[in-house]
């Protein structure tokens, strides 16, 4: 549907549409391409993480919290990396999806969360550092809170929609 | 911030095998970790470049700039310290836009853009003003329409319905977006309340 609406209107604006394709393609190649040093460093990381029983020790010692509001622990780890690091989250969903499959309660919820939010860290200092802005007032505070939130509504709506 | 998660991520796992004897699934875990990085990339590359290619022919034949004009009103309404027709808007409009379509590269940018207009409007002073708080409230929330991303993982990893989460998704954005500018209020409220008393 939206494929047809962009070729369409592509067409009625007589636009290069092909060579523009490939243009914004080279651009989705490169972004791919470049994240495999930080996907290589990740994953290798939360895999030792989990490998070594570390991960399992973890999630034992938060879980009974977080049966308290309905979360699964497993999902603890990826809540916690998210404001943190894009990559980190990433790679630590991957091994979610891996282990318990896309599919599943957990993996839906992964991916849900990983979809709803974006890196806070990374944004309040990229933004404000190229800007050069140095007292950042309550941005930090007002990104955390909605983290907190989108972590929450995620748990909610996939319970609610996937149970 | 990320080193140190690393950091601990791998000494703590490192640590921990040698007390319960995982060596081996440990030095096993970190072949096939950068193997399946390596895999999940190359998994990624064919969703990318389809995705970026068919926006960028939106974003060409002007489609993109229809979409923005839609959230011109709102984000009018948002940013009541920004005149309307002033350049900071348009670059807020056009990472709204970027990130909505998932096109989080794109949108950095504009965003970076957009902040130094608004660092303009404030006077050139170095604190975040009342707008750049609310900028970065909807940016760290995340909100967007199509998590390209997630998806291609998703199909990596052969789910029978990759796409199903983007309904779940968009809710979740939603609702932390929705806080985000109600925090976001709440502060300013509370900040122009303290400059008073």
């Amino acid at each position: 549907m939206l494929l047809l609406a962009v070729i369409l209107h592509a067409a009625l604006k007589q636009v290069p549409a092909y060579d523009s394709f490939v243009e914004g393609g080279k651009d989705g190649f490169q972004m791919a391409v470049s994240l495999i040093p930080y996907l290589v460093g990740m994953l290798t990381a939360v895999s030792v993480f989990r490998a070594s029983g570390a991960m399992d020790l973890l999630i034992q010692a938060i879980a009974p919290a977080l049966a308290l509001v309905g979360m699964p622990a497993e999902i603890a780890p990826l809540a916690m990396i998210r404001p943190i690091s894009g990559t980190g989250a990433l790679g630590m969903m991957s091994s979610l999806l891996e282990e318990y499959g896309p599919d599943s309660f957990i993996g839906r919820l992964a991916s849900t969360m990983q979809g709803s939010t974006d890196t806070t860290l990374y944004v309040i200092t990229i933004y404000f550092g190229a800007a050069g802005v140095k007292h950042i007032g309550d941005a930090l505070k007002v990104g955390l809170a909605a983290d907190a939130a989108g972590v929450a509504a995620s748990v909610f709506i996939v319970s609610m929609i996937f149970l | 911030m990320v080193h140190y998660i690393w950091m601990f991520l791998l000494g703590a796992g490192i640590v921990t095998a040698m007390f319960n004897g995982r060596m081996d699934e440990v030095s096993e875990a970190l072949f096939t970790g950068a193997e399946d990085a390596v895999t999940l990339c190359f998994g990624l590359i064919s969703v990318m470049v389809f995705w970026l290619g068919i926006m960028n022919v939106a974003r060409r034949s002007g489609l993109l700039d229809t979409f923005t004009t839609w959230l011109r009103p709102a984000a009018v309404r948002l940013f009541p310290d920004i005149p309307p027709d002033h350049p900071a808007m348009g670059y807020i409009l056009s990472n709204m836009t970027a990130n909505l379509m998932g096109l989080g590269n794109a949108a950095t940018p504009m965003g970076i853009k957009a902040v130094k207009e608004m660092k303009k409007i404030n006077d050139n002073r170095d604190e975040a003003s009342r707008s750049m708080i609310t900028f970065m409230a909807l940016n760290t929330a995340g909100l967007t329409l199509i998590p390209t991303t997630v998806i291609a993982v998703r199909m990596n990893y052969g789910s029978s319905e990759p796409a199903e989460i983007v309904g779940a998704a968009i809710l979740a954005t939603g609702c932390s977006t929705a806080c985000a500018l109600v925090i976001d209020r709440f502060f300013h409220i509370r900040r122009t309340r303290k400059g008073k008393g």
